[in-house]
């Protein structure tokens, strides 16, 4: 505890969902052995409608202290106060992680029929403000991740799409902010 | 038989109407607006539009939602209460927010069957509620919920009791193709602006507005 390369606790968040495939992931002793030797010290899931409970850990031996929570009603303190977030590919947690400017892995499940999730995802990643990974690949990408890698993500505005909203109703063009 | 022709030359009529600016002159009164949750990352999207507006044109404000979902009524309230505590000097202006619940056309994995049930009770619910509001606009974002609430407001045209200028906003993320519930709207004509989130999206479909990202 309290090493000088501590870097914080890994956010683990499948929102309202059932991903199980993810929540086990994460609980294997590979993934673990990964996130420890980044350096990160804790490793908070939250399972949402999953029924695949994780092995908790106080940490004492040394090794990740691990825990978790099935719902909560708001997770932006959980965000804002961890290092590094592993979330399923909603894009709710997607954009609430990416706001509070914490390095992403998003991890598509592939077992959805109609995955238009992916598609949001891979685009993220193409453009590099966010990681993306399966499952089955989730061990792999946190082994090579390289978070300096990453850009940040330049917060977009609803004013042009309002603007125009206004314009269409008849509202003058002169906007005024309250 | 004769009715039938009056109805279809009214369905007519009104898409012919429908996406041409309400009007030249800035409207005498603030607006009613209806805003449709669609849950989860919708209502996100949705209550990141609801905070960039100007309060005062878009005036009162109704929040629907699913029954099965609680959570983006209490979201949209504790913005509402946000937004009030903001804007000091319009205080006594404003109209407080109202919530309302609508029942889904079909949960995950429920039967086709007692879809065709469940499908004709929601749209009964969503007419009642578009009917009891009377929305001057209605906005949203997806998915499936606000297809009956879309086609209650296309409804008010049609028999001439209200123009409801119906807005839809393609979820962000929806990249490179349209959700079902935005490809049935654009193919039908329903709604009168129709944004997306995506350039790519704008391409293929020439017909949506492209005005950057709500997020």
């Amino acid at each position: 505890m309290g090493t000088s390369r501590d870097k914080g606790r890994v956010f683990v968040t499948v929102g309202t969902t059932l991903f199980d495939a993810l929540v086990k992931e994460v609980d294997s002793q590979e993934c673990k052995q990964v996130l420890a030797s980044h350096g990160y010290s804790s490793l908070l899931i939250q399972l949402g409608r999953g029924s695949f409970l994780p092995t908790k850990s106080d940490g004492e031996d040394g090794s990740l202290k691990v825990d978790y929570f099935t719902f909560a009603p708001n997770l932006a303190d959980y965000i804002s106060s961890s290092a590094l977030v592993i979330s399923h590919a909603g894009s709710g947690s997607i954009f609430e992680t990416l706001r509070a400017k914490k390095p992403l892995v998003v991890v598509v499940n592939d077992l959805l029929m109609d995955n238009h999730q992916r598609e949001l995802a891979e685009e993220l990643a193409d453009k590099k403000y966010l990681l993306c990974a399966s499952p089955s690949s989730l061990v792999h990408v946190l082994r090579s991740m390289d978070l300096q890698s990453l850009v940040p993500y330049p917060p977009s505005t609803p004013f042009a799409l309002v603007n125009t909203l206004d314009a269409f109703l008849g509202f003058s063009e002169s906007y005024s902010s309250t | 038989m004769s009715l039938l022709l009056v109805l279809a030359a009214r369905v007519f009529l009104v898409l012919r109407n429908t996406g041409k600016p309400i009007s030249p002159v800035s409207p005498q009164r603030p607006l009613h607006t209806l805003f449709v949750l669609g849950s989860g990352g919708h209502t996100a999207e949705m209550l990141s539009l609801v905070g960039a507006l100007n309060l005062q044109r878009y005036a009162p404000r109704y929040y629907i939602a699913a029954v099965t979902d609680s959570m983006s009524l209490t979201r949209a309230a504790t913005l509402e209460d946000h937004l009030q505590k903001c804007a000091l000097s319009a205080s006594s202006s404003s109209q407080k927010p109202k919530f309302y619940q609508v029942y889904r056309s079909r949960e995950v994995g429920q039967s086709y069957f007692t879809s065709v049930v469940t499908t004709l009770l929601a749209m009964t619910h969503a007419l009642w509620l578009v009917v009891h509001i009377r929305p001057d606009v209605i906005l949203c974002n997806g998915p499936g919920t606000c297809l009956p609430i879309c086609m209650a407001g296309f409804l008010l045209k049609v028999v001439g009791v209200k123009w409801v200028v119906i807005v839809y906003v393609e979820s962000i993320a929806r990249v490179k193709k349209l959700s079902l519930t935005g490809l049935l709207l654009y193919k039908l004509g329903v709604s009168d602006q129709f944004f997306v989130q995506w350039s790519q999206l704008k391409a293929r479909f020439p017909n949506t507005i492209y005005m950057g990202r709500l997020m």
